[in-house]
């Protein structure tokens, strides 16, 4: 995993609450038993014009399609993004599309977690200091980069201001370094191997065995 | 110390506790299903690990499986059948026990779960799906997360977690005449919002859950995701273990009595805190429909679309006025009489024998309004074979619904099959969200017995005023 402790990049606002992750990737998007090819599929009901079932083109109102917003790496977002299904496809489309930070005032958590096992950093922000960012970008996103750094935990707008967030140890270790987290895990075999043996004796009505 | 139900769970999974604050947590059985659960375990296969302990592991085929009768490999999704076809050789490369298609085990992940005694009171269970919550209804510790935390529970049999915080939700009296667990879980969400849970392992109690069949147990804490809280849980009572010791992989002979000892003691002790209590007066709560696209989008059914120029808050107002749009509602209108082109009785939320028997009580003898596309999907095969073997199926079909097999259907639109663009529909699912049940469509949560009643009438009708007609 890509370590992540300072980035810097255009950032699009997308400030509707409760963006749900069919919204984020349709279920007729995710295509192939991979983590790949997902990103063209990102936002699509909003991002595609249809006719019927047909995708014809891009949708010009959609913030992504905008010239303005181009190579957008940063999300601003509503409260309880990432909410609805457990599907780390969403994950995997906004990383492949090349997002590498989502700011909201809270995320759905399940997404969350999914989001720090692919080196996407959410950071949360109250609605009023994503409202701030999102105005501070006009009138050039593209000049007016945002500039997110995990070490410190703040945020910095091209006009100068610059934002705390708080996020858990936990999550922040595991981006800052692109930990894998099974390998971290399996570090406290000794632990878990000690907490099984100890279990089959106490609930040993709990195990099951091979066919 | 007085525990709650979740602490008594909790601890006895805690195998470390890390110094980011974060735990260790023993993960008893992990499902799979052919969506998500392929990718983990290719995604596994890839990074070169294995599946440490195979004999938890559990997979079957629900998502994106033709329901119609007669199905096979081939899905209404293009390229479906690589998912189908995947899952199946994954699983027998991994080792894990799989429930194919023409399995009589087959079904939705969380009903097969349940049947098969593959989740029991007091065990954890993980699935690759946010619906894996609906286990709480048997006690059991039970939630969705994503597929690499899926890969990492079945190579190290944990998961690592931040301890969430504990809610009570606590609904007393009985449930008006009409009135199911499903709207009871559309009230609560209505009222608190589609986030009032989050963070939240939530304790549903009370007198009006300890009356509840298990399938209601289960509607409810299924929609506990619904309500962004972290899972759900009730108590298991006689109800639970009559239930449970039947299933064919509960524990037998010595290990049932050890195993009955233990889960007597699994229940919240008088006095031991929650960090929020919420209660509901079950006399308050009526049949409750969606006109939006947020579960919270919930009112009575005579209930009324608000009007957004009310609501304060601007991103919450702004939100509001795009879910009307989308629901091509203008503010104000009544909800019950809104006309629908369809109505769906499937999915983990509702498509369980009770469930279905409510949807054929208020069916019987009536027909389908015209023009309206009636589905039902039986949740698993066993509830198809008991629904048929009661005749249920007959009074489905005579009313104009058609039938099918088991599984996730048109609950999600994964298997390719959704209602035409546009369509408004009236569904007992648990998301009305953009585009869930098909391009376009314009989903209206409801319980079977709600969906039933529109279905005849052709528009949202109140359930308590459709007769039978034996
Ligand atoms: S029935 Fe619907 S909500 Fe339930 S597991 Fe299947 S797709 Fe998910």
């Amino acid at each position: 995993m890509k370590p992540l402790r300072q980035h810097q990049g255009v950032a699009v606002p997308l400030l509707r609450i409760n963006i749900d992750t069919d919204a984020i990737i349709p279920s007729r998007e995710m295509k192939r038993v991979s983590k790949k090819g997902l990103g063209q599929g990102l936002f699509a009901g909003w991002r595609y014009r249809y006719e019927g079932d047909e995708k014809v083109g891009p949708e010009p109102e959609f913030a992504l399609n905008q010239p303005a917003y181009a190579g957008a790496s940063i999300l601003l977002a509503g409260a309880n993004f990432g909410c609805g299904s457990s599907r780390e496809h969403a994950v995997w489309a906004l990383a492949e599309y090349g997002f590498r930070v989502l700011v909201a005032p809270s995320f759905g958590s399940i997404f969350r977690n999914n989001c720090i096992r692919n080196g996407l950093l959410p950071v949360t922000l109250p609605a009023e200091q994503v409202e701030t960012l999102a105005d501070s970008l006009q009138p050039d996103p593209q000049q007016r980069r945002i500039k997110v750094d995990l070490e410190a935990r703040v945020i910095e707008t091209a006009d100068g201001r610059t934002l705390e967030f708080s996020i858990d140890e936990a999550a922040r270790k595991t981006l800052l370094d692109g930990l894998d987290a099974i390998e971290v895990t399996l570090r406290h075999d000794d632990a878990i191997q000690a907490f099984k043996a100890a279990d089959r004796q106490r609930r040993a009505w709990a195990s099951l065995w091979p066919e | 110390m007085e525990q709650t139900l979740f602490d008594k769970i909790w601890n006895d999974h805690q195998v470390a506790e890390l110094d980011d604050g974060s735990f260790l947590v023993y993960i008893d059985r992990v499902f799979l299903h052919e969506r998500t659960g392929s990718v983990a375990l290719s995604s596994l296969a890839e990074s070169g690990r294995a599946v440490r302990n195979p004999a938890q592991v559990f997979g079957t085929v629900d998502h994106i499986i033709d329901t119609t009768p007669g199905r096979s490999d081939r899905t209404r999704m293009p390229g479906g059948e690589a998912f189908v076809r995947a899952m199946r050789e994954l699983s027998r490369q991994a080792g894990i026990r799989f429930i194919d298609i023409h399995d009589r085990r087959q079904g939705i992940s969380h009903l097969v779960s349940a049947e098969q005694g593959i989740a029991l009171p007091g065990l954890t269970l993980v699935c690759p799906d946010s619906h894996t919550c609906t286990l709480g209804a048997l006690g059991t510790l039970a939630w969705g997360i994503g597929s690499s935390e899926c890969e990492h529970a079945m190579a190290t049999e944990t998961l690592r977690l931040k301890k969430p915080g504990q809610m009570q939700v606590r609904c007393d009296g009985e449930l008006p005449a009409g009135v199911t667990a499903k709207d009871l879980a559309l009230h609560l969400i209505g009222r608190h919002s589609a986030a009032g849970g989050r963070g939240f392992a939530i304790e549903f109690c009370g007198s009006t859950v300890e009356r509840l069949p298990l399938a209601g147990r289960a509607t409810l804490c299924n929609m506990a995701v619904e309500f962004s809280a972290f899972t759900a849980l009730v108590a298991p009572d006689e109800k639970t273990l009559a239930y449970v010791e039947q299933r064919p992989l509960a524990p037998a002979g010595d290990q049932l009595a050890s195993a009955r000892q233990y889960w007597e003691r699994l229940h919240t002790d008088p006095g031991a805190r929650f960090d929020l209590q919420l209660t509901i007066d079950a006399a308050d709560v009526a049949p409750t429909v969606t006109w939006g696209t947020s579960p919270q989008h919930a009112v009575a059914v005579d209930g009324r679309v608000p009007d957004p120029r009310h609501i304060a808050d601007e991103q919450e107002r702004r939100t509001t006025e795009l879910a009307m749009a989308y629901m091509d509602l203008a503010p104000g209108t009544a909800v019950r009489d809104l006309a629908i082109d369809g109505a769906f009785i499937g999915s983990c939320t509702n498509s369980r024998l009770p469930d279905l028997r409510a949807a054929a009580a208020v069916l019987d003898g009536n027909r389908v309004a015209d023009g309206i596309t009636a589905i039902c999907v039986p949740g698993s095969s066993a509830i198809k074979r008991e629904a048929e073997a009661e005749g249920l199926d007959e009074v489905f079909r005579a009313a104009g619904f058609e039938w099918r097999e088991s599984g996730c259907s048109l609950c999600f639109y994964a298997g390719g099959e959704g209602f035409p663009t546009g369509a408004r529909v009236i569904s007992s699912t648990n998301r009305n969200f953009e585009g869930r049940q098909g391009r376009g469509v314009r989903t209206h949560l409801a319980s079977p017995a709600t969906v039933a009643a529109s279905a005849i009438a052709g528009r949202i009708a109140d359930c308590r005023e459709t007769t039978a007609r034996p």
